[in-house]
């Protein structure tokens, strides 16, 4: 307000009727610049973070990715070589980009799934949605390293309790996070037990999905599955895109779970004398592809040869987004008005 | 009517024995589904916390019921890593990070959703492009920055971002404001209210329940994050935080997995008791992210 005294000679504009208009365009464009300042005031936080934080390392990243630079001597100029390297030569890009693929493919729809599974259970629940929201919840909210090394003592292969109690079924478990064929199926696990987030997010949905329709489904004499398939699939149907959606985005970013499992899982065998950089622990089965980003930028120190890893994920990034979006409106149900 | 109702209720009633005992049934597999599956959910805390009331032998053997309890690992994780200096870093980077978040994410959120301007839109996507995209997209270079300012090894990497507004925070606040009714903004001008006092009073207060998720969200976010604490503090063992401490914990002096397990404990135990204190703050986040269709 205090900031402000230039506000009544605006207001008073009206009062003088022999020089209207002259003066009213000055009031008015006074008031336009006043406005302009206001949202340039309140959107300055952004201005500057997105700038600094956004804009300037996303075309530095470009630069950086046609340059050879260790952070000692100056950025030196190498044209495509980098992303020659990264597509032609580098041994373990495809594992990781095949690991990362295996994370879309496998564990997203997964997650998508089971999320959906446990919200249609609860939802069928007559008594006690409250006490299993919240306990399916609550596995969500354990800290990503904390989770990762309580499933890498659950599933430790010789006297984790899984295994102990596999064990006492009769049934030899398997090496999870030791073995390269189970080290990523035993992530899916870690993840389908953190689901929690998904799960209330479609509660919410098939709980809200109207009753007189999925009544009059049944009087037409549709059965439960029927019901599913044709009254409630399409309903939620956006809730099912937002979940693929942000399952691929998160997907592209997968670090903290392989990266810890990796190091204790990898630590554990480093004992018995191998070899120490547990990065993909146990031989790059759980190399994702920003894993290999961190390791060429931060333990290696390529800046040059991880921006070009960064900007192909940029655009990968972008074209997926694009390319779910874009295709959703073919079979995301848009009709429900609101 | 009255007549059709009664008819409609005497024939429910009135369903046949064996109709009802398949309901019944019905209902008895589902909650026995349910419940089997809550028990596979609670089994990791459960052996969790059992674990970590084992002595070390015991953890290494394949007996799952700790005999005898040895609460004392509570003790001795305290001993065996700076777990305190740990938290307080933890505490720095959580706090002074959400505050940031805070602040600066209100104004900005308020011009997207309160304040008529052109290009409104555009800045509104361009947020949301910035929320899709990976971190490690743009990492590199900021890493880079921040080596130049000698400011690696330290918590501001983390801490300073944050005080310039944050994608996510902007986006559930701007959709809370949308909802606030435009009568009580007016009311406020009739009064003579600029609008950056507008926001500062009127606007705050309404979306206490917003900015509190918000505030709540970003806590959880910092105290969970392992990336960027990894990237700019994993070097300096002095300002390690929690989540990279842990991380570190059982190859820091071959510390055992009873010791393990209790400080996996002790860092999950604070976001569930800050959950069960604010449950009704996390419906209103999850409600507020305005994705129910």
């Amino acid at each position: 307000m205090s900031l402000t005294p230039v506000a009544p000679a605006g207001a008073s504009s009206p009062a003088g009727p022999a020089v209207v208009p002259r003066d009213r365009r000055l009031a008015k464009r006074r008031a336009d610049w006043r406005r302009r300042r206001l949202v340039l005031i309140l959107m300055s936080p952004w201005i500057v973070g997105f700038t600094v934080f956004f804009g300037y390392p996303l075309v530095m990243s470009a630069y950086l990715s046609f340059n050879h630079y260790d952070l000692l001597s100056p950025p030196r100029w190498v044209g495509l070589a980098n992303y020659r390297y990264l597509f032609t030569i580098d041994p373990q890009v495809w594992t990781a980009i095949k690991n990362t693929i295996w994370i879309m493919v496998i564990m997203v729809p997964a997650q998508v799934l089971f999320a959906f599974g446990l919200a249609l259970m609860v939802a069928r629940a007559r008594r006690g949605i409250g006490f299993f929201r919240t306990v399916f919840y609550l596995p969500a909210l354990a800290p990503p390293v904390a989770a990762t090394l309580g499933f890498v003592y659950l599933l430790n292969p010789s006297t984790g309790p899984v295994n102990t109690i596999l064990g006492h079924l009769g049934i030899q478990g398997p090496l999870w996070f030791n073995s390269t064929a189970w080290a990523k199926p035993s992530l899916v696990l870690l993840a389908l037990w953190g689901i929690g987030n998904t799960m209330v997010i479609f509660l919410a949905a098939v709980i809200d999905v109207p009753r007189h329709l999925l009544e009059s489904a049944e009087l037409d004499g549709a059965n439960a599955l029927q019901r599913l398939r044709w009254v409630t699939l399409p309903i939620i149907s956006p809730v099912i895109l937002f979940s693929v959606v942000l399952g691929v985005i998160l997907a592209l970013q997968y670090f903290t779970q392989a990266y810890v499992a990796a190091a204790i899982a990898g630590g554990q065998a480093s004992q018995a004398g191998e070899n120490i950089n547990a990065l993909g622990y146990p031989e790059d089965s759980t190399l994702f592809y920003p894993v290999l980003l961190y390791q060429h930028g931060f333990n290696d120190f390529q800046m040059g040869y991880a921006s070009a890893m960064a900007m192909v994920l940029l655009a990968v990034a972008f074209a997926l987004t694009l390319v779910i979006v874009i295709n959703s409106r073919k079979w995301v149900h848009q009709a429900v008005p609101r | 009517m009255t007549s059709a109702a009664t008819t409609v209720r005497a024939t429910r009633r009135r369903a046949p024995a064996s109709v009802r005992r398949k309901r019944f049934l019905v209902a008895v597999a589902d909650h026995s589904l349910l419940i089997a599956t809550a028990i596979i959910f609670l089994a990791p805390f459960l052996f969790i916390v059992l674990t970590a009331l084992m002595t070390n032998n015991q953890a290494l053997s394949s007996h799952l019921w700790p005999h005898p309890f040895r609460p004392q690992n509570f003790v001795d994780v305290w001993r065996t890593a700076p777990l305190l200096r740990w938290t307080f870093n933890t505490m720095v980077y959580c706090v002074l990070a959400t505050i940031g978040v805070v602040v600066s994410s209100v104004p900005v959120a308020y011009a997207l959703a309160r304040v008529r301007w052109r290009g409104r839109e555009a800045a509104f996507i361009i947020v949301l492009v910035a929320l899709m995209l990976p971190p490690q997209v743009s990492v590199v270079p900021l890493y880079v920055m921040w080596a130049k300012l000698h400011l690696v090894g330290t918590l501001w990497p983390l801490i300073l971002p944050n005080w310039f507004g944050d994608a996510f925070s902007i986006f559930l606040l701007r959709q809370f404001f949308l909802t606030i009714p435009e009568e009580y903004l007016d009311a406020a001008r009739v009064d003579g209210c600029g609008e950056l006092r507008i926001l500062a009073t009127v606007v705050t207060r309404l979306a206490k329940p917003a900015i509190a998720a918000v505030a709540l969200f970003s806590f959880l976010y910092t105290f969970n994050d392992f990336f960027l604490p990894l990237l700019y503090v994993g070097q300096n063992p002095d300002n390690w935080v929690l989540s990279i401490g842990l991380a570190q914990f059982r190859s820091l002096h071959q510390v055992q997995w009873n010791l393990t397990m209790a400080a996996t404990l002790i860092v999950m135990l604070p976001v569930i008791v800050i959950f069960f204190l604010a449950q009704r703050v996390f419906v209103e986040g999850v409600t507020l992210t305005g994705v129910k269709g």
